[in-house]
């Protein structure tokens, strides 16, 4: 059962690569998995310095997006005037479609580094900040009377009983965010990439499609891919093992 | 050490939980509110606690208003948190008061061996039987040395073995630390074995009907002695009359 994923992969790219030979179709309308293989093979550096450009912009943005929705969901949990001037506006955040808003925001931030940074954490922070507000609020009623029993004092209450009870669903968040701010960067790079900023995945796959090298865009995207499966079992696999070790899991 | 007088309560909505209720707790008193569900015991219980406050009547404590640690509470689940150890569940109260660990441990040790739980002080909620998670949730109740012990049907959840031990237990806690403790439960076997006094009460609005004390000296063998057997007919025909 382990090797079925991998066998039922190797299985679709055989009868890929055998359709692209029978039918011969044209490398510039769909490349076989080899010729995707050749074309990384021919630029290994160019294309994994860009995966490297877009994963630094990726950990940006979740270490922001992580460090900004558990601090507001912490201040929201504390406060019904933060919540109520919170909410709305991580909604509207949330439901705001990047591509509308990245080229205001590569024009108004200028540096091109923060302008994707910033685009990423807009499309990674709702999952991280709905999750940990969730998990804050997640405590049994009964532990919260027990600690207002002892006299227990806010601070308290927070330390020793909603953050601890959050980290599950802010681990939980941290996993779903990691793939949303690959793809927050992946779309800033494209708006970025088509306004002249040259660095990162995304730019490359634009670059490739305007001189209809398929294998190579190709190529890019399927380390996209694996990059974001890769961020997507990592961030879980960190997650079990924290939560291992604190007994929850 | 505590006269209930007169204590009403009305949740939002209009529900009448409690009506007029009196009740007098005495040192080392171990009384049991007894009555089916709903009829208010629990809220009887948290406003003994302070977790809620009374809409009429009012609560005079003798010897001063309670302070944090005076009075314990054991829910009907455990309510541990699930992310510390035993040890750390029993230390709780005392931390929230400021205590440091060094100086707490020799407590938290003493109430983690009255339950019976030596040896367990690592182990995390989810390694523990269901037994032994509420034997810590009694000792994080004992640790503070509470004046008052409030328990709001703790073995309710678990097996009836695991239940007539812990019910044998709780009585030789309560005999060693010479607290008031007041039981909550719907169970006449448990109430008329643990208990000095039987409180029962009324189905909604809550009020109490009657009284019925118990000279029983209870022990593991006196679930089979006749007096055991006459006092749950007793409080059975009692809280019959009550229910009617």
């Amino acid at each position: 059962m382990r090797w079925a994923p991998a066998l039922f992969g190797l299985l679709a790219l055989a009868l890929w690569q055998g359709a692209v030979w029978i039918e011969n179709v044209p490398v510039y309308v769909l490349p076989g998995p080899l010729a995707i293989v050749g074309a990384f093979m021919a630029d290994p550096v160019g294309l994994l310095t860009a995966l490297a450009s877009t994963l630094l912009v990726t950990f940006a943005a979740l270490f922001v997006a992580a460090v900004l929705g558990g601090a507001m969901a912490v201040a929201m949990s504390s406060s019904r005037l933060a919540q109520a001037a919170i909410q709305p506006w991580a909604v509207a955040l949330q439901v705001t479609p990047l591509p509308a808003i990245a080229p205001l925001i590569i024009i108004w931030v200028g540096n091109p580094f923060v302008a994707l940074v910033v685009c990423a954490t807009i499309v990674a922070f709702f999952p991280l900040f709905a999750n940990t507000a969730s998990g804050l609020a997640s405590a049994p009623p009964e532990l919260d009377d027990l600690f207002r029993l002892y006299g227990a004092r806010r601070w308290q209450t927070m330390a020793l009983l909603r953050l601890p009870a959050a980290l599950p669903y802010f681990l939980s968040g941290l996993r779903i965010s990691g793939g949303l701010a690959l793809v927050g960067a992946v779309v800033a790079e494209l708006v970025a990439g088509s306004g002249g900023f040259a660095s990162g995945l995304a730019y490359r796959i634009l670059e490739a499609s305007f001189r209809l090298e398929m294998p190579r865009m190709f190529a890019a995207l399927v380390l996209l891919a694996l990059a974001g499966i890769v961020l997507n079992f990592g961030l879980g696999a960190v997650g079990r093992m924290i939560l291992r070790r604190r007994g929850v899991a | 050490m505590l006269t209930v007088s007169s204590v009403g309560r009305v949740f939002p909505g209009g529900i009448e939980a409690l009506r007029d209720t009196s009740l007098r707790m005495d040192e080392s008193d171990f009384i049991a509110l007894l009555g089916p569900s709903g009829c208010g015991k629990s809220t009887l219980l948290r406003l003994i606690a302070g977790l809620d406050q009374p809409d009429s009547g009012r609560l005079d404590w003798n010897g001063g208003p309670p302070v944090p640690g005076d009075i314990g509470f054991v829910f009907q689940d455990a309510t541990l948190l699930p992310w510390a150890t035993a040890e750390d569940n029993v230390f709780l109260p005392l931390r929230l008061r400021g205590m440091a660990r060094a100086e707490a441990m020799p407590q938290v040790q003493a109430a983690l061996h009255r339950v019976g739980l030596t040896g367990f002080e690592t182990a995390r909620p989810r390694a523990l039987s269901g037994g032994m998670r509420m034997r810590v949730s009694i000792a994080r109740a004992l640790v503070t040395r509470p004046r008052l012990l409030l328990m709001d049907e703790p073995f309710a959840a678990l097996d009836e073995f695991t239940r007539h031990k812990l019910q044998a237990d709780l009585l030789e806690v309560w005999k060693q630390a010479g607290c008031t403790v007041v039981f909550v439960t719907h169970s006449i076997y448990e109430a008329a074995f643990l208990a000095r006094r039987i409180v029962l009460m009324t189905p909604r609005p809550g009020k109490i009907a009657q009284e019925i004390r118990s000279s029983l000296v209870a022990a593991a063998e006196t679930r089979l002695d006749p007096a055991y057997a006459a006092l749950v007919a007793e409080v059975s025909r009692a809280m019959a009359e009550a229910l009617a």
